[in-house]
């Protein structure tokens, strides 16, 4: 039977309690309010750094290297340092952190406890400050008696440590993205549970796992204390040619120069800060490309 | 039905009388006693401490269907994924008895469960195609099980064609799978399983996620891949089994009087036209009549 009550006009009309009662108003003023405060703080800093060090955007900043006078210093080595440093944290992170994830997530038996233990302290390392993997980094590299400590290897070895458990979640959240229907179905064709992973899993996760290291890497290229405490120098007057070599980095120089008197070294820092801001923005961007574009869609 | 029932606007009528017929031709043609390629003998599925499954025994006739259909929680569909070891996946899952593929127990100690499910290939519930061309998806299986394979295209070219799937997709052979409609992935997802050349083919609900027109496709297929495979389906869709078996297993829960623990039981298994029309178990008759479940 059909029914034939009818709505009065005023029964849809706004009662006070719907999105535009006053309450509603105040809360989301208060939502825009805390959005704006943020944004603001983030606009005066980057217009601050912009206006400080624009100037000093000049092709010297990238050709030059660290010299007592303002005007004749550039951040070259520290700008090569860097690349060097997070290519190297790369090349030992993704690789390891990939396969760990992995096995937690598609071998470990998560019923026994030391899988369980160790869950729950890779999710513990992602906490832990940064300047604490310093320390660790150092101590390791004095126990196999390295004596010079601020090289590349080392400065790598310590961010490695830094984002490896962010690189472990990162990958595990992609992995575990995939569907159990996708793996139920390649081992029902016969696959092994190692090919179910290589050949159907782990591509299915590839942009979900890039789009995290990226991440990690750019958390990475900021960090300055854990290379401040392998004794990172400030004062390099030479290229980085390979992984034993000394280096600086752009945090590290930026650091230094601030620290300066003179009015030339702020300005100084201030031009790396942007070069250091555009690294970011720029990975950053290639993450949410990757992550918009290759991501599968279940 | 007759032909009188039938006008020229009902071409659905038509293909109903046609399977009808189809399957009384069958219930002829197949033998009194099933000739097995797969059987169960005194079969239990535990889960951990509880039994989900208990005492089953069947006999999966070579180039037959057979339906296991029951009230939810009978566990046909537990005693489906035991017939491949896909079972092993669900920790503590375990299986007491015999489940025998030609004469050898594929629980039996020394067996690979790899080359179990590449011989007895699985049809899910819900399609589920690789994030990867249509191509991919057909040579996955024999590519990963490293099938000696002359032309893989004209192996996917032949999956297809026997998944009738064929005509609809050579254009775009490259392009993504999840491009496909619902049906037409489930039948991509049959051609996958065909492509590994499997002897028995388990199909758990493979209609459940279909509209009516996929799945009267995918009906005429079952028909079509009888002539080459040993076919099980679990169905929640009673008339689906009336359709396209030629053996049904009807299967119900029993609670445990002492402990109140439900298990399924096997009540009763035989043609399907005798299932259906002369069921010899007074549960059966109720759930085919619809008095339960």
């Amino acid at each position: 039977m059909v029914s034939t009550q009818t709505l009065k006009a005023s029964d849809l009309a706004s009662s006070g309690r719907g999105e535009r009662g006053v309450k509603s108003l105040v809360f989301m003023t208060l939502l825009w309010l805390s959005l704006v405060i943020a944004i603001l703080f983030l606009m005066t800093l980057i217009t601050n750094i912009l206006l400080e060090g624009f100037a000093r955007l000049t092709p010297a900043l990238f050709t030059e290297y660290p010299a007592s006078d303002p005007d004749r210093a550039g951040a070259r080595p520290a700008i090569l340092g860097s690349i060097w440093v997070i290519a190297t944290t790369a090349v030992l992170t993704i690789p390891l952190g990939v396969a760990a994830a992995i096995h937690l997530e598609e071998f470990a038996d998560k019923k026994r406890w030391h899988n369980r233990f160790i869950e729950l302290n890779v999710q513990n390392l992602a906490a832990v400050p940064s300047i604490v993997y310093g320390l660790l980094a150092l101590a390791f590299l004095s126990a196999i008696g390295v004596q010079d400590k601020n090289i590349v290897i080392g400065g790598a070895f310590a961010l490695s440590l830094l984002i490896l458990p962010v690189i472990i979640i990162a990958t595990r959240e992609a992995i575990r993205s995939v569907p159990e229907e996708i793996r139920q179905g390649s081992l029902a064709l016969g696959a092994s549970q190692w090919q179910t992973v290589w050949r159907n899993v782990l591509p299915s996760a590839v942009p979900g796992i890039a789009t995290g290291s990226i991440l990690a890497l750019s958390r990475a290229i900021g960090e300055a204390a854990p290379l401040l405490l392998l004794g990172a120098l400030v004062f390099v007057s030479f290229d980085p040619n390979g992984l034993l070599s000394g280096f600086s980095t752009m945090p590290i120089q930026i650091f230094n120069w601030t620290g300066r008197p003179q009015e030339g070294f702020h300005e100084l820092a201030a031009a790396t800060s942007i070069v250091l801001l555009v690294l970011l923005v720029v990975m950053n961007g290639i993450a949410i490309y990757i992550r918009n574009h290759f991501q599968t869609r279940w | 039905m007759t032909t009188q029932d039938l006008r020229d606007d009902e071409p659905e009528a038509l293909h109903e009388l046609a399977i009808e017929l189809e399957r009384k031709a069958r219930a002829r043609s197949i033998p009194d006693v099933p000739v097995g390629v797969m059987s169960c003998k005194d079969v239990d599925v535990y889960y951990g401490k509880f039994r989900a499954v208990t005492g089953v025994n069947l006999e999966f006739g070579r180039n037959e269907i057979t339906a296991l259909i029951g009230p939810s929680g009978c566990g046909k569909s537990t005693l489906l994924r035991s017939l491949n070891r896909m079972n092993d996946l669900v920790d503590g899952a375990r299986v007491d008895g015999d489940v025998l593929f030609m004469g050898e127990d594929i629980y039996r100690k020394g067996v690979d469960p790899i080359e179990v499910r590449r011989r007895i290939g699985m049809v899910f519930q819900k399609p589920n195609p690789f994030p990867k061309s249509i191509y991919d998806n057909i040579a996955y299986g024999p590519r990963v099980t490293g099938m000696k394979v002359d032309s893989m295209d004209d192996l996917v070219e032949e999956a297809l064609t026997k998944a009738v799937l064929w005509d609809e997709v050579k254009d775009k052979l490259k392009q993504s799978a999840f491009g496909l409609s619902g049906g037409q992935q489930q039948r991509l997802c049959i051609a996958r399983t065909i492509a590994v050349k499997p002897d028995v083919i388990l199909m758990d609900e493979p209609c459940s996620a279909l509209d009516p027109i996929a799945t009267m496709r995918i009906e005429d297929l079952m028909q079509e891949l009888r002539q080459d495979y040993t076919i099980v389906i679990v169905t929640h869709n009673m008339q689906q089994a009336a359709r396209v078996a030629d053996r049904t297993a009807f299967f119900t829960a029993l609670a445990d009087k002492g402990t109140g623990d439900r298990t399924g039981v096997l009540v009763e298994f035989g043609r399907t036209t005798q299932i259906f029309e002369d069921p010899r178990d007074q549960r059966t008759e109720d759930y085919i009549s619809g008095r339960f479940g």
